[in-house]
């Protein structure tokens, strides 16, 4: 059996000791170490799926923006757009290059009319602050400011995800709705709870100053445990987030790529007069789109698919896989990858090569699960 | 704690054999699997194809990640565990009898001896 890798130094979550404590395999993660699985993957994944589990995402980025122009920034720095939303409400957003790459994905909150509270990946939290500094630069109106390095987060998913909050929270509280967010004042600094995750489950993601992370993680996590939960590593948050076919930013979202051949046309408002990469968007969209993000699943037993395993069809290479995984709800290997649009039709067949040997796929839809045929 | 059978061999890589059969099987240790988790596909070798020791002959997929299991001495494959291609969960649940891999006819037995004892494993992995 192989080694895992070794790696440089890497920042630690200030759950760190939680985690050792737990058991939590460690491993190097967008320049963090972080858990990818404390029982097993596995189990992990049906917690979630079944009852509840409980996710350290201090690695994410936090940053506000504030002032009477900050709608205006952002609505111009993203691709979706925020003056629909009332304060307390988020939406799924994206920050793209000048050629309409993907920058980072993110989630964009209202917290009061004139302030934004942005949740971004790990790691890209320093593309992210350089492109908002940039197109914020010479603007009295807009403040910006990076709580990445003073913001734990814990994320609660799964369907007992009410149970917990009741637990935490009292039985009059109210559950977070979907794309919502709460703001707190403690002692220590600013409290966000939000509706929001990363699974397809029920749950809500709450994100609080980092002397207070391991505090409120062992609350919760007594909570899941008396719901049945389990703590979960980054392994499962994979496998569920592909499972319902989420794009994951690095594997499936690149700044080579644009959000229309992500398949997520969806949270891009061309109809907006001015934001960056529109120009170059309008122009992918009159050209027609070179490739698109395709779900696939494995139709026979076979490994894993994994990031860059070959896609052939009639022995001819026709892309690789950005994300792929066995599915622990389906029992078989699923995957994304960029495909041409005559090849992206669900039931087209595939290939995907695994050293050298290749297994039959098939093009599906997304997503791969659903409470349905789960 | 892993268990670590009196009657086994072990390579450093975490691959045991029984050298007294013969042919002899090979697998990978508790340890190993308790590591992996998970086991979801299991590639496994030729037979009848000759290998040395340390050669990469199989290979295990977990969800997390694809391992290399290697030849703990050179000699002839001359079986393989077709059960684990539907049920690879074995080499969690029983990593030393039902979870073999393959087995192998050794080359030259006395080699069996430059390999880790029970007490030596224990060690390595302690």
């Amino acid at each position: 059996m192989s080694d895992p890798v070794s790696s440089a130094p890497l920042q630690r979550s200030p759950l760190h000791n939680v985690h050792l404590e737990l058991g939590g395999r460690l491993v190097p993660f967008a320049g963090w170490e972080m858990p990818v699985q404390f029982s097993s993957i596995v189990d992990e994944h049906k917690a979630v799926r079944e009852s509840v589990g409980v996710f350290d995402i201090s690695h994410m980025g936090q940053i506000l923006v504030s002032g009477t122009e900050a709608e205006s920034f952002l609505n111009q720095a993203l691709t979706n757009d925020c003056s629909v939303l009332a304060p307390g409400q988020g939406q799924y957003s994206l920050l793209l290059n000048d050629d309409g790459g993907v920058i980072d994905d993110l989630i964009v909150y209202r917290t009061s009319p004139k302030e934004f509270f942005l949740v971004v990946n790990a790691s890209r939290i320093a593309e992210d602050w350089a492109q908002l500094e940039k197109l914020a630069h010479g603007n009295e109106e807009v403040e910006l400011a990076n709580a990445s390095a003073v913001t734990a987060g814990v994320a609660v998913q799964g369907p007992r995800s009410a149970a917990v909050c009741r637990h935490l929270f009292g039985v009059a509280a109210p559950f977070p709705p979907r794309n919502t967010i709460f703001v707190a004042a403690s002692a220590s600094g600013f409290m966000w709870l939000c509706g929001t995750g990363y699974t397809g489950e029920e749950g809500f993601e709450f994100f609080m100053p980092a002397t207070e992370a391991e505090g409120w993680f062992r609350k919760i996590l007594a909570a899941v445990k008396e719901e049945g939960g389990l703590p979960c590593g980054l392994g499962a948050r994979d496998t569920l987030r592909l499972e319902m076919g989420y794009p994951l930013n690095g594997n499936d979202l690149s700044p080579e790529r644009t959000p229309l051949q992500a398949g997520l046309g969806f949270f891009v408002k061309l109809d907006k007069p001015k934001f960056v990469g529109r120009e170059a968007l309008l122009n992918q969209k009159e050209a027609g789109l070179p490739d698109k993000l395709t779900a696939l699943r494995m139709t026979t037993a076979s490994p894993p698919p994994r990031p860059h395993y070959p896609i052939l069809v009639g022995g001819e290479n026709v892309g690789e896989v950005c994300s792929g995984t066995q599915s622990p709800s389906l029992g078989c290997g699923i995957a994304m990858a960029y495909l041409p649009p005559h090849l992206s039709a669900p039931g087209t067949a595939l290939e995907v090569e695994v050293r050298g040997r290749r297994f039959p796929a098939e093009v599906v839809k997304k997503p791969f699960y659903s409470k349905k045929n789960g | 704690m892993s268990n670590v059978p009196d009657n086994l061999r072990y390579r450093e890589s975490h691959e045991w054999i029984d050298p007294k059969q013969d042919p002899a099987p090979v697998g990978i240790t508790d340890h190993a699997q308790a590591e992996l988790t998970d086991v979801v596909f299991v590639e496994l070798p030729k037979v009848g194809a000759q290998v040395q020791a340390g050669d990469q002959v199989a290979v295990i997929e977990s969800v997390k990640a694809a391992s290399d299991i290697y030849a703990p001495v050179s000699g002839e494959i001359v079986e393989v565990n077709e059960t684990l291609t539907n049920e690879p969960g074995l080499i969690n649940t029983d990593p030393y009898l039902k979870g073999w891999i393959y087995k192998m006819k050794i080359a030259d037995p006395s080699v069996a001896d430059v390999l880790l004892s029970p007490d030596g494993y224990r060690t390595h992995i302690a």
